[in-house]
């Protein structure tokens, strides 16, 4: 997986954020984020006030100093969401860019070509492209076959192949044919492509809050209507004690009290989390759907191309008795010469490795004729002279020896029988009547996989492999692979049926698919992720796309969703945390003045009053920035045991909190006394 | 405070335990409708109440349903007691002739027993008759604890259930709550208290001829009957004004232990309960750990204050050791700050000592306990359902952090969850603060203190976090029984009872509605000790951030006065 990551910190995204982030200071849009929208009105009465004071002569300096610094807060929020949203906005640009100048040309009902802008091909269009050409949209191809350049949205230099018929069939626009002619059915209209919609995703403005986001929500507006009447309330409490507390103290208080910290980081790291999904190549269709990738306790993958290396390779070559070794692996080497099949040239490179010979040195012999695989025969073969060599399933070949005369000897049934028994598929070869040899063909596991099961078994996540092989190969390969359950013997309707059976239990199932048979089975499932190279209905149903094909990546979705979660809880925790150590320097600060006794609660010893207000303040507005890498990045996610993770970020971010803001306000204090702010 | 004084306490602890451990067991068997050794007695009345008020006991309930019957018959409760209140002079068992209650008076009385308070505007044995004592509060006193019971009852069942709509059946659960557990605990207890000396009578107040020749006026009453179920349900509306530290509502130390017994008894079964109902005993023990852990932190800080005693009189040498300032000497410190504890922990409410005059500390641990929402033990049933609602509020953010979209015992907490439960934990702490801040920046409010400065607020803010969150103890020292005073508690006192419970049984429908998810290795294990801190840590934090700056004004800085001799 290639990962195409835009700096953090580019200059262009840094302006645009700062012009968006005094631009998002209109109060339509501020009320979408409740928390930030409390902290505009307060600052603006303190606003009020410091103006006010400016003509009659009240404490213009530091109400002023107050005021600049909650607007900051406000700024600073803004900041954080405008970033993010740059940064996915110039991701899905940087991927749609090539697509808006493309032509494409157009099959029109009386069968000719036009050549038409791709801004205005619809839905259910046929277009033609050929060798070099651009594909002007995203749609199936229905006839032909090319090798298509994808490197513009998987940055992957490997053109890959893209044909009619096959679960190979879908192709996105903004790539390019190298070669070949293809008709494609264009399967979106402008605007509702997989990139639109992952650009309005990262649009604070169109996306919609997911149900995770609305219920921290109501959690901040609660503590935030709690805090309200807190600084209300105390007013009173106050002026019974004959304290008066100036307003600006008093909204200074609240504003420090308010979750500030994670209301204001919260848009942004929801955009963050959709930015990750982008720069790993992902297109989602909801944010729920990722939020929901963090829940999946269930992953269905199917074997081949997920667990093993699509095919089955030869590993050994088995003589029967009285045949020469070298003879059966040159045998076995012409008879899948010209086999293209992986599994024929996997023997073709044995069979070099074992003759001791290289490169092209190996070629049929003269006037020879291949017999390929057929559907009745179950062989395929060579024919020269009046040899010929044929290899095949071990019943086929029993057939073949025997219809000229021969007999399957019972060492090589033996070892027939336990290669398979061992979860390899025997593979027979034989010369006419004589039988001369097994080769054993077995599943090579992915590089890697076993880490990454193991990484899913850490995360409490449960993986079920899906095979068509008989039970005894499954078990073999689950057992290598150290998947957590197999379903062997699989037809195609199985998915469906499992996905139905874990959900009715309760679970959360992700499965990944590729072919118009996994449509069913990725609508049904909670996370269901679709190759890009698969056929459209397959990519309809599911709502993550792969841009890269690439099954094994569903744990970093799993691993993005939880990044998105803790980094809202920690920061969340965080935020209240910080509250004590804000209570700690606005509280004497408003009280010891009349109350010397209550000094015992200035345990930072903070300069004065004023300085006391003021650093924590300012404290709270800058936390915000300085926290903005973290929203962005997300919080690391380590697969371990739940409890172990809690503790840790219970300590980082719930210890964390309680004492950073005492350390950082007392800094503050001593910058604003040394500087003489206040 | 020596080891001496810690050993019964600990006993006392212990067999508090092993008590709400059977209690709680028992409790499962009722509420999930198995055959108990009660049936045979209280089966037939069970059916011919049923009969008597056409309920189908299998017709489940809507939470909706569920809570408009509720709400409804809360409704006719305070009526009638309302209106009993009022005709007392013309109905009988009147001995004393008492008129009819004032009409604030009366209707703040009313709401208080219906929910559970028991906030006394009123000194019972100079103005309620035995009959509005027996049939109105008495009454009630069985009535409000067994609509507690049936709410957390209720939103256990929203645990347990999936993808159903009912959450159970109001009047089984009010029927079975009081005769399966009330009723026979209450018969118990009464018995075992008069058998002590405390008074049941229907005879007249007593005219004695004092050794100074003076008359005296000795109260009595059917007493024993109602202190019984004023403990036990964690009513705490006494039939004395002066409570459980009357000679004739607590005679005898062993009385006193009883009564203590009494109001931790029930709310410390239901964790038990909970673990029964849904068959996992170890999430009954990690919520009885939270509360337990909360209740010793708590007693500690008092017990503490308390044997520090008072650097005034000390200075003045009139006492030295322990404050013993407002305490029946037939109990001393342990006993009454174990009682103080308790009953404020509780949502109980009775007091065996004067409340105002404990430790400014003291005062504060107490305030605080109220001002949480009632949680630690709590009143029976709504303390659970408090403490199961911070669960939630603390298995959301321990979601976040690990992760996964929150869940609680199986149970997916969505936006819906959280309004609700935000409401339920937010709104009490909210009206206490606004009615207070209210009574004491008005000269209505004003009117009703007798101290001034920091003791004066502490005393504002006890009747309002007393009235806010169910307690219905007082702090003496104000004077409530004013339309201002009856009318803002009554106000707090509705609000604190049904902005707990409506939101209860809403989320026990939502969760109802719910799948199950299955327990795995992803999941947060709601019973360890991880748990039990984080739980306890939230409800500290919330009530601390909450109530920091009211506390620092009131308790803490009078605390930090004494010190320098200074008393308000």
């Amino acid at each position: 997986m290639k990962e195409k990551k835009l700096g953090l910190w580019q200059s262009k995204l840094i302006i645009q954020a700062l012009q968006d982030s005094v631009r998002k200071l209109d109060p339509r849009i501020m009320i979408k984020n409740p928390v930030m929208f409390v902290v505009e009105i307060v600052s603006a009465i303190t606003l009020g006030i410091a103006i006010d004071d400016l003509f009659t002569g009240g404490a213009f300096g530091f109400n002023a100093q107050i005021s600049i610094w909650l607007w900051f807060t406000i700024l600073f929020a803004n900041f954080a969401e405008a970033l993010a949203e740059g940064q996915g906005r110039a991701q899905a640009e940087s991927l749609k860019k090539t697509r808006s100048e493309a032509v494409g040309k157009r099959l029109r009902a009386d069968g000719g070509i036009e050549t038409v802008s791709a801004l205005v091909l619809r839905k259910g269009n046929v277009v033609v492209v050929e060798d070099g050409e651009p594909i002007p949209g995203d749609g199936e191809v229905i006839e032909g076959v090319a090798l298509v350049d994808e490197s513009a949205i998987t940055g992957e230099s490997a053109p890959v192949i893209r044909e009619a018929g096959g679960d190979r069939s879908g192709v996105t626009g903004g790539t390019r044919v190298l070669s070949g002619k293809i008709k494609i059915r264009i399967t979106a209209n402008p605007g509702e492509t997989f990139f639109d919609q992952m650009i309005d995703m990262v649009e604070s403005a169109k996306r919609q809050k997911t149900p995770n986001e609305k219920a921290l929500d109501i959690l901040l507006i609660g503590l935030t209507a709690t805090f309200l009447t807190v600084v209300v309330t105390l007013k009173f409490f106050a002026g019974y004690m004959m304290v008066s507390v100036s307003i600006p103290i008093l909204v200074a208080l609240l504003v420090c009290l308010m979750p500030t910290t994670i209301g204001g980081l919260l848009p942004a790291i929801g955009i963050a989390g959709m930015d990750r999904l982008l720069q790993h190549n992902f297109i989602a269709m909801s944010g729920r759907a990722v939020e929901a990738a963090g829940d999946v306790d269930v992953v269905l993958m199917d074997k081949t191309g997920t667990i093993t290396l699509g095919n089955r390779m030869a590993t050994e070559f088995l003589p029967a008795d009285e045949v020469r070794e070298k003879d059966f692996i040159n045998a076995a080497l012409l008879a899948s010469l010209a086999d293209e099949t992986p599994e024929g040239r996997s023997i073709v490179v044995l069979a070099k490795e074992g003759l001791g010979v290289r490169g092209r040195d190996i070629r049929a012999p003269e006037g020879a004729s291949f017999s390929p695989f057929s559907a009745e025969t179950r062989m395929s073969g060579i024919d020269w002279d009046s040899r010929h060599i044929r290899k095949g399933a071990a019943d086929a070949i029993k057939n073949f020896v025997m219809d000229q005369g021969g007999t399957m000897p019972e060492k090589v049934q033996q070892i027939v029988a336990a290669v398979s028994k061992e979860g390899s598929t025997p593979l027979v070869v034989a010369e006419d009547s004589t039988v001369l040899g097994v080769i054993r063909l077995k599943d090579v596991l992915k590089e890697g996989i076993n880490e990454r099961l193991a990484q899913i078994r850490r995360m409490g996540i449960k993986s079920v492999m899906i095979t068509g092989d008989n039970p005894l190969t499954a078990a073999t390969i689950a057992a290598e692979a150290g998947v957590g359950d197999f379903v062997a013997e699989a037809k195609p309707s199985v998915k469906l049926e499992l996905i139905r059976k874990y959900q009715t239990d309760g679970h959360l199932v992700a499965m990944i698919g590729d072919g118009t048979n996994d449509a069913p089975a990725l609508a049904q499932a909670d996370v269901a992720v679709a190759m890009n190279a698969g056929t459209q209905a397959a990519r309809e149903a599911a709502n993550i796309v792969d841009l890269d094909s690439n099954p094994s990546k569903l744990l970093d979705i799993v691993e993005i969703g939880k990044q998105i979660l803790i980094t809202r809880g920690a920061l969340t925790t965080f935020s209240v945390a910080n509250d004590v150590a804000k209570y700690f320097a606005i509280l004497p600060a408003i009280f010891a003045t009349q109350y010397p006794l209550l000094r015992v609660l200035d345990i930072m010893h903070l300069a004065s009053p004023q300085t006391a207000v003021l650093s924590a303040v300012i404290f709270n507005a800058i936390i915000i920035p300085l926290l903005i890498p973290l929203a962005l990045r997300g919080v690391r996610y380590r697969p371990t045991t739940v409890s172990a993770l809690l503790r840790r970020n219970l300590l980082i971010y719930g210890l964390g909190g309680l004492l950073v803001p005492f350390i950082g306000i007392k800094t503050l204090d001593l910058v604003i006394a040394a500087l003489n702010l206040v | 405070m020596t080891i001496r004084d810690a050993i019964p306490i600990i006993l006392f602890l212990c067999v508090l335990t092993l008590a709400a451990v059977l209690l709680g067991g028992f409790m499962t068997m009722v509420f999930t409708g198995k055959r108990t050794f009660l049936t045979r007695i209280a089966g037939p009345t069970e059916k011919f109440l049923y009969r008597l008020f056409g309920v189908d006991k299998e017709d489940e309930m809507s939470w909706k349903t569920y809570t408009l019957s509720l709400v409804i018959f809360n409704a006719m409760g305070i009526v009638v007691l309302f209106v009993l209140q009022l005709t007392q002079g013309v109905l009988p068992f009147n001995p004393q002739r008492f008129g009819a209650v004032r009409w604030d008076t009366a209707l703040n009385t009313a709401i208080s027993f219906v929910t559970n308070t028991n906030w006394q505007a009123y000194g019972g044995e100079q103005t309620m008759s035995y009959f509005t004592q027996m049939v109105g509060i008495t009454v009630q006193n069985f009535l409000s604890a067994a609509v507690g019971l049936a709410a957390v009852v209720a939103l256990i069942r929203g645990f347990i259930r999936k993808s159903v709509k009912t959450i159970g059946n109001f009047w089984v659960d009010l029927t079975r709550a009081v005769l399966y557990v009330l009723l026979p605990l209450a018969i118990i207890w009464a018995l075992v208290l008069a058998s002590q000396g405390v008074v049941q009578t229907l005879s007249p107040a007593t005219h004695v001829q004092t050794l100074e020749g003076r008359e005296q006026i000795i109260a009595v009453g059917p007493v024993a009957s109602q202190v019984a179920i004023k403990q036990l349900g964690t009513n705490g509306g006494g039939f004395f004004n002066a409570n459980s530290a009357h000679p004739f509502e607590s005679p005898t130390p062993l009385t006193d232990f009883m009564e203590v017994f009494a109001l931790l008894l029930i709310p410390a079964a239901l964790p038990f309960m909970l673990g029964g109902m849904l068959k996992k005993r170890r999430q009954g023990w990690a919520f009885f750990a939270a509360m337990m852990v909360l209740f010793l932190l708590g007693l500690t800080v008092t017990l503490w204050a308390e044997a520090q005693g008072s650097p005034i009189l000390e200075k003045m040498g009139i006492l030295h050791g322990a404050n013993m300032e407002g305490k029946e000497a037939r109990f001393g410190v342990v006993h009454s700050i174990l009682f103080a504890q308790s009953t404020t922990a509780t949502a109980c409410g009775a007091v065996n000592s004067m409340h105002d005059s404990l430790m400014p500390l003291s005062g504060l641990v107490l305030l605080f306990n109220m001002a949480i929402g009632e949680v630690i033990f709590g009143g029976v049933g709504v303390g659970l359902v408090g403490m199961i609602i911070y669960a939630i509020l603390t298995m959301f953010l321990a979601g976040l952090m690990i992760g996964r979209t929150p869940e609680f015992i199986g149970k997916k907490l969505e936006p819906y969850e959280m309004i609700m439960s935000v409401i339920a934990i937010l709104s009490s702490a909210i009206v206490m603060l606004v009615l207070a801040s209210l009574a004491i920046a008005t000269r209505a409010g004003l009117a009703g203190l007798n101290n001034a400065g920091p003791h004066g607020l502490s005393e504002i803010l006890y009747a309002y976090a007393s009235t806010a969150n169910n307690n219905g103890s007082a702090f003496a020292g104000l004077n409530a029984n004013t339309p201002f005073y009856n009318l803002t508690t009554a106000c707090a006192m509705l609000v604190g009872r049904f902005t707990t419970i409506i939101p209860a049984l809403a989320i026990a429908g939502s969760l109802a509605k719910k799948k199950v998810v299955p327990i795995s290795a992803g999941i947060f294990p709601t019973t360890n000790m991880l748990f039990v801190v984080m739980l306890v840590s939230v409800v500290i934090i919330v009530g601390a951030l909450t109530f920091f700056p009211a506390l620092t004004l009131g308790p803490l800085l009078e605390h930090l006065f004494v010190q320098v001799g200074k008393t308000f």
